[in-house]
């Protein structure tokens, strides 16, 4: 498998008339962490839902992890993990509850789930909360669950929707780190969205610039800055190409740049 | 059908869990009936001695009505907690999994029957604490339990349904309000068929609360079985076809997203 996702000509009018998605395409290597950065209401999550099988396209093709995502969701299911930008854990339920229900649904033989369950706690720095139930997790524990919780069927491609939003700047570097683990120890392939420039210049291997439901630029980081000039920030290419500036930068997470 | 099994089972395993967690509404799904029972066993206390009431004491009388009515109401709420599902994403997170779609409405539908049945076993004791009797015995009391629950089933899919097309709290409170008490008041929950006006009468007989009110007060004296057995089968179809009628909610549902 050389491509973790294709997608071509992706199109979505929701039946409230609004046009989502324009002609979405783009391709996505395992082992790389691919970021789609754009304005509010460009189409991002649009374009994760649908590559996560929950929203249908009114055209276009995609196929994730091998498996074509219309023709046959249930197979692509079984092998990626969606976190979403609303959290989407039970908070009435312990964080190893959260999780054993999780690895059951996603069909993890069930002798293995215990197992499972206890060294993805430990990869997210939940061992010790474990047991508490959800509702008393903050808000960064809760953003770690999501994330053990989308690994929990070990997926070959992971979705996450602005996954760092409202993180501090220490667990969003943690959270980094533990994505590019991943992504070398299990050639792991991540879709993220997000507004950080931050996030979007150091993380992600190549990106997509998001605008009206189209892909207006993509590449990777240094070939997109220099598209623009010498010299150039993401900040510039993202000008140039939306006619704004990128979000709240959110606190330096990595090196010194003071924002 | 094996994964649906075991779906359902574990989603299940998550609302009861949840139910438990939740102290103040066990406070209130024990304390309400206990209320109702004195309450209304102390205010229409001598509507019995009306002519042609009918039964000897209105506690006889009215503990049946009151399993119909916890069943009734707490089941309608049922779909509130798949609107919580829909705004906290836990819905978007089941639907990226391969998790059967029929389970996560299942699950919800049992847990529903399994809370009324519950309910239904400590109203009978109570009611038999303040002087109400079972001659139907232990037959009675099971029937007594499958026609509540099947209303709580019936009830609690039309409610997850309701949950899904509107996707508001505010729609399903006011159709809970609008709906609740009417389908209580045309019943015999509270009055003797016989002292109701014939309209009222007619109205009833299409009226799921009114059959299962009926089922259970024949059940609980062992009165009538033929006709018990007749009010439990419609209850079942009355339970299938709300569970249709969620399916193809959820369908919309998930079409519409
Ligand atoms: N379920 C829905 N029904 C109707 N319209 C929707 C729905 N979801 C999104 N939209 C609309 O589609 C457009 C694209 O939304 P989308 O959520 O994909 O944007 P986004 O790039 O993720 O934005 P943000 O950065 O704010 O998260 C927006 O105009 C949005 O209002
Ligand atoms: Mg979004």
């Amino acid at each position: 498998m050389d491509t973790a996702i294709a997608c071509e000509g992706l199109r979505k009018t929701y039946s409230n008339g609004v046009k989502a998605l324009d002609g979405v395409s783009f391709a996505v290597k395992p082992g790389e962490i691919f970021g789609l950065l754009g304005p509010n209401g460009a189409g991002k999550s649009t374009t994760v839902r649908i590559l996560a099988t929950l929203t249908r396209p009114d055209g276009g093709t995609a196929s994730v992890a091998g498996g074509d995502v219309i023709g046959d969701p249930a197979a692509v299911r079984l092998r990626i993990g969606y976190v979403a930008q609303a959290s989407g854990v039970d908070k009435w339920a312990t964080g190893r509850e959260n999780l054993a229900l999780q690895a059951r649904l996603m069909r993890v033989p069930p002798a293995a789930i215990a197992d499972r369950v206890r060294s993805l706690l430990e990869r997210v720095a939940l061992a010790d909360a474990a047991d508490r139930i959800v509702k008393t997790y903050s808000g960064g524990m809760k953003r770690r669950l999501d994330l053990a919780m989308g690994l929990c069927n070990e997926p070959a491609v992971l979705f996450l929707d602005e996954p760092t939003t409202g993180l501090d700047p220490e667990t969003r570097a943690a959270l980094w780190r533990d994505l590019e683990r991943l992504r070398k120890e299990r050639n792991l392939a991540v879709l993220l969205t997000t507004h950080y420039l931050e996030e979007a210049d150091r993380l992600c291997d190549r990106l997509a610039i998001v605008d009206h439901g189209k892909v207006v630029a993509a590449g990777t980081p240094g070939e997109l800055k220099a598209q623009v000039g010498a010299g150039a920030t993401l900040d510039d290419v993202y000008l140039a190409h939306t006619g704004k500036h990128i979000q709240a930068a959110g606190p330096s997470v990595i090196g010194g740049e003071a924002e | 059908m094996n994964t649906f099994l075991s779906d359902t089972w574990h989603l299940l395993l998550r609302h009861v869990r949840t139910t438990i967690r939740i102290p103040i509404w066990i406070a209130i799904t024990l304390i309400q009936p206990v209320i109702w029972l004195t309450l209304y066993g102390q205010l229409f206390r001598r509507v019995v001695e009306i002519p042609g009431f009918g039964a000897g004491s209105y506690i006889q009388f009215l503990t049946p009505g009151v399993v119909v009515m916890t069943a009734l109401f707490g089941s309608a709420w049922s779909g509130m907690g798949i609107i919580e599902d829909l705004t906290e994403g836990v819905m978007d997170r089941l639907l990226a999994t391969p998790v059967s779609r029929i389970a996560i409405l299942s699950a919800r539908v049992l847990h529903a029957a399994l809370t009324v049945a519950v309910q239904s076993i400590i109203i009978l004791l109570f009611g038999l604490l303040l002087g109400a009797r079972i001659p139907g015995g232990v037959a009675g009391c099971v029937a007594i339990l499958w026609v509540s629950s099947l209303l709580g089933a019936g009830m609690s899919a039309l409610s997850n349904g309701l949950a899904l097309v509107t996707r508001r709290e505010e729609t399903l409170i006011a159709v809970i309000n609008f709906f609740g008490l009417p389908l209580t008041f045309l019943s015999t929950a509270f009055m003797a068929s016989e002292l109701m006006p014939p309209w009222i009468r007619t109205l009833a007989r299409a009226n799921p609360v009114d059959w299962a009110v009926n089922a259970a007060r024949d059940a609980m004296l062992g009165l009538h079985w033929a006709e018990v057995a007749r009010a439990g089968a419609m209850l079942l179809a009355f339970a299938v076809g709300s569970v249709l009628a969620a399916t193809q909610a959820f369908k919309a549902y998930r079409r519409a997203s």
